[in-house]
């Protein structure tokens, strides 16, 4: 039995048709067309499938599309305002903070949301906040780096 | 060469796609009416199959096709292994194993259906009925008389045995002073790319002449074109192979996997595109492991610490069958057995075992790092057992640096290197004589503190064709387009590494353009002429050296334009700021644009000269490359929980001159992380049924942003004569340089409770148990 779910996603609402099993993730990937959100494990751990979902870093992998119902979600591709990036995506450019991508996107979303919660973050508290985002390529010290970048941006 | 851009720290232009979500991997790609495959996977390390029954799953609302090992028996060829070795036992497997399965996650069935969920579904529909065989996992054991069998046929579970040896290995051990011996086991892991295996195949009929397309994350898209080709009887020019966005490879991907058969197999026989995405779990059980050596040393030792001879035997898991290049990995721990030292006899016998475990292949190092564990423990032991400091024994070892090019004993020629500056540079950043006189004291004081140190030297850009598996060479072309604007094409593949801004700057610099003038185009065998692909730190050396005689040979005719037009000598003219003049008179110029427009439009040829502007070249290298370098890493344990503690992480690295200097800290990074991942935290494990104990993240620890240090990075630039750019390529040196770094640095902190091995992952409970083995009865460490 598919349920109708309204959602705003990237401050588009819409309203879809969705089996109940269906995962967030798919939702947003398969059937909204938004790949930019990855899958990395399906298990919430590695959290490549990172959204804000009412303004809070959630695992998209560990969510079912209709428990999304009337929310707000942003994902990467919504990211950047008026074609202009987000401190946190200049951040990850301007600090090398990506080799490969697959775990970029979810990795900015942890970001946002760390400096979300605390504009002055030491590294220590990066390195604390990203508990829950797995990067194989990088070795996480240019992702801090762009992080810090990020909040400096952010403050001044 | 100008070096405007080559050598600076240049932000990437393949990141405005990522850091946006806009890039597109192989899931990403969307196809009208794609059909989703699930695989069943034997859930037995060693198993008959008596009957697998399909008929409940093929009548699931939404289920196409289900196929076994009898669907494919005769259709399919066995898959095939290019690194081979002479005198072995060569099993065949193919997409689908039928009648016995021989490891946990061996595919046994694939479903086929509309949509990923129902595919999933009818996955739980499926009857196999298994006979359960004894099985054996552990290599020492398999090769015990009586041992299960994975092939009765064989009569043993050796695959091979294969020999390396060089000087007098028998008079070494005559005259040594002493022989220091070593057991070590260099632990079976797991690549873990973020993004796992996927493929995509879509089949177009066109009536006379069909088309297939295989979109898979790859880091060879050409091999695994011409592999598919032949599999399935395609002309190889029908077929097109992309590897779109790839999330990280790491060796894993640098192979040629039965779902790369059967996906491309299944579209063309169903008529609708087909897609499968490996999910995590399978990934774990089904790509390719790493390493899996245990290493028995003997080396012959001077009482000074001059090493006289190192006699090595290495029992190297392959799992329950060869990859594509399998039997080839352990060979390279062989060839690098005298790593950065002059060890002037060596020998080395390596057993190729097979166990019931997933098939070991390529993961970054690929058996160097094994190579380099080896030597580094081998040193450290040596200065424990003659009292020496680690460091004079290293210097006292290593080539020097007038003795290059230099011939090991094992037949390869070093083309550079200044071991000893890079290793005093190392010890300079960590301020080693000072640190030394602390750790003495802290020690006094009941803490533990260990210095480990690490030399290696790696063999690296992947390499003369006589010596490779598939031909070493890389191809690239240079077209300047009608505009001015430039676009490179490389048989380069790479997935991470950055060669899109690397590669525009070498043709930047060489042009006289910005990076905005170039694009590197990659990876898509419609779009790019033939090429090798990325792996062995190949990419820049040999890659990068095959852009660079492309542009060089699309200069030479720029230049003959340029010549014609402003009626010059074309002898002395320069590329700069996006025009072409004489050196010694700047104002005489026309630009590129005005070059490229007239090469195209053709009215007024130069003699002899076609138009066009447009380069190709395929650049065969001479020799390997050999990278070099010390990284120290220091710690403190903690005596009451086994807890490890970085107080530094020194990395002193020498890859030859240097393009983007963000880029090679990127890889070196990377690199370390998963060395330092393989030191502490990483192991695939089975139990003694064959059971994957490590599936998932929540078992298979990568390190995450807390459990790593911060890297201090420094370079010694040693350029290599073998190819005209001087790079010698980063992509392993991290890998390689860093798990005995960490590991030495344990177990020196224990080193005065007389600990002289743990074997990886060092993990806080074996430390913990160590110490308290270990102990001293009184003293400040108390343990019920
Ligand atoms: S895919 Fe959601 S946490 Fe890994
Ligand atoms: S950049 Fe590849 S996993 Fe993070």
């Amino acid at each position: 039995m598919k349920q109708v779910i309204q959602v705003t996603i990237n401050g588009k609402p819409r309203q879809d048709e969705v089996e109940p099993r269906l995962l967030l993730v798919h939702y947003l990937r398969d059937v909204v067309g938004l790949t930019g959100t990855h899958i990395g494990c399906e298990t919430s751990i590695c959290g490549a499938c990172t959204v804000l979902l009412n303004g809070a870093a959630v695992k998209s992998c560990t969510i079912l599309a209709v428990q999304a119902n009337k929310g707000e979600i942003v994902t990467i591709e919504g990211l950047a305002t008026n074609g202009k990036l987000h401190p946190v995506q200049e951040g990850f450019w301007e600090r090398h903070g990506l080799q490969c991508g697959f775990c970029t996107p979810g990795m900015i979303m942890a970001g946002v949301q760390i400096l979300q919660r605390n504009p002055n973050p030491t590294e220590e508290q990066i390195r604390e906040g990203l508990e829950g985002n797995l990067c194989r390529c990088t070795g996480y010290q240019h992702i801090v780096e762009a992080i810090q970048y990020a909040a400096q941006k952010m403050r001044t | 060469m100008a070096t405007k851009l080559i050598g600076e720290r240049i932000k990437r232009k393949e990141d405005p796609r990522l850091i946006t979500g806009t890039a597109s991997y192989v899931d990403d790609i969307k196809l009208p009416n794609v059909h989703h495959v699930a695989f069943l996977r034997s859930i037995y390390g060693h198993a008959k199959i008596n009957k697998i029954d399909v008929s409940e799953a093929r009548k699931l609302p939404g289920v196409v096709a289900v196929l076994t090992h009898d669907d494919i028996k005769g259709v399919l060829k066995p898959m095939p292994c290019v690194g081979g070795v002479p005198d072995m036992h060569t099993p065949e497997h193919y997409p689908l194993s039928g009648g016995k399965v021989r490891f946990v996650g061996e595919a046994i069935a694939a479903v086929v259906a509309n949509d990923r969920y129902v595919a999933r579904d009818a996955l739980d529909l499926i009857n196999v009925d298994y006979e359960p065989l004894p099985v054996v996992v552990d290599m020492e054991k398999a090769l015990e008389k009586g041992a299960p069998l994975l092939y009765e046929e064989y009569g043993e579970n050796r695959g091979f045995t294969w020999k390396i040896s060089g000087g007098d290995i028998d008079k070494a051990f005559q005259e040594a002073d002493r022989v220091v011996k070593l057991r070590l086991v260099n632990q079976r892991v797991a690549p873990i790319p973020l993004e796992t295996r996927a493929v995509l195949a879509q089949y177009q009929d066109r009536g006379v002449e069909g088309e297939l397309t295989v979109w898979t994350s790859t880091q060879i898209p050409h091999g695994i074109r011409t592999s598919i080709a032949g599999m399935l009887n395609l002309p190889e020019h029908r077929v097109r192979v992309i590897a779109p966005e790839v999330g990280g490879g790491f060796g894993c991907k640098v192979d040629f996997y039965g779902e790369e058969v059967l996906i491309p197999y299944l579209a063309m026989k169903l008529k609708v595109p087909v897609k499968w995405v490996e999910g995590r779990r399978e990934n774990i059980q089904a790509t390719d492991h790493g390493r899996d050596q245990i290493n028995y040393i003997e080396a012959a030792v001077k009482n000074d610490g001059t090493v006289v001879g190192l006699r090595v035997k290495v029992l190297a898991d392959m799992g329950a069958y060869y990859q594509l290049l399998s039997p080839v990995i352990p060979t390279l721990t062989g060839l690098m057995m005298c790593g950065p030292y002059k060890i002037s006899n060596v020998s080395m016998e390596v057993l190729g075992v097979f166990t019931n475990k997933m098939a070991t292949d390529a993961y970054r190092g690929a058996g160097r790092p094994e190579a380099t564990y080896l030597l580094e423990r081998t040193m450290d032991a040596i200065a424990a057992e003659l009292n020496l400091d680690p460091v004079e024994v290293r210097m006292k070892n290593f080539i020097q640096p007038n003795e290059f090019p230099y011939k090991t004993a094992t037949g390869l020629v070093y083309d550079s290197g200044n071991y000893q500056a890079a290793l005093q540079k190392a010890l300079d950043h960590v301020g080693y004589t000072k640190l030394r006189e602390e750790q003495k004291k802290l020690r006094e004081q009941g803490q533990y503190v260990g210095i480990g140190i690490s030399s290696y030297v790696e063999i690296c850009a992947f390499g003369p064709s006589a010596a490779t598996a598939t031909g070493g060479w890389e191809s690239a072309t240079v077209r300047i387009e009608p505009t001015g604007k430039v676009t490179v094409l490389t048989g380069s593949s790479p997935h991470g590494q950055g060669q899109e801004t690397t590669f525009a700057q070498i043709v930047a610099d060489g042009l006289g353009l910005t990076m905005e003038d170039i694009t590197v185009q990659h990876g898509d065998t419609a779009v790019v002429q033939y090429g090798i692909g990325t792996f062995g730190s190949r990419a820049t050396a040999v890659g990068g050296t095959a852009v660079y005689l492309a542009l060089q040979k699309v200069k030479e005719k720029a230049t003959k334009f340029a010549a014609h037009m402003l009626k010059v000598d074309s002898k002395g003219l320069v590329f700069r700021d996006g025009k072409i003049f004489p050196e010694n008179n700047p104002e005489k110029s026309v630009t590129l644009t005005e070059v490229a427009l007239a090469a195209y439009l053709a009215k007024d040829l130069p003699p002899d000269t076609e138009p066009g502007l447009v380069a190709t070249a395929f650049y065969e290298p001479k020799n390997f490359t050999f990278p070099f370098g010390t990284h120290i890493a220091v710690v403190d344990i903690d005596p009451e929980t086994g807890q490890i503690k970085f107080r530094r992480y020194v990395a002193v690295d020498d890859c030859g001159n240097i393009i983007n200097m963000l880029t090679v800290h990127g890889q070196v990074h990377g690199g370390i992380a998963q060395g330092l991942g393989q030191a502490l935290y990483e192991e695939v494990v089975y139990d003694e049924n064959g059971q994957l104990l490590t599936g998932s993240f929540m078992d298979y620890c990568i390190p995450k942003a807390h459990h790593l240090p911060k890297f201090e990075l420094d370079y010694t630039v040693t350029p290599t004569n073998v190819n005209p750019l001087g790079v010698k390529g980063v992509g392993e040196a991290g890998t390689i340089g860093s798990t005995p770094a960490v590991v030495n640095a344990v177990i020196d902190a224990l080193a005065h409770l007389g600990v002289r091995n743990i074997d990886m992952p060092l993990k806080p409970e074996k430390i913990w148990k160590t110490i308290k083995e270990h102990a001293p009865k009184k003293g400040p460490i108390i343990v019920a």
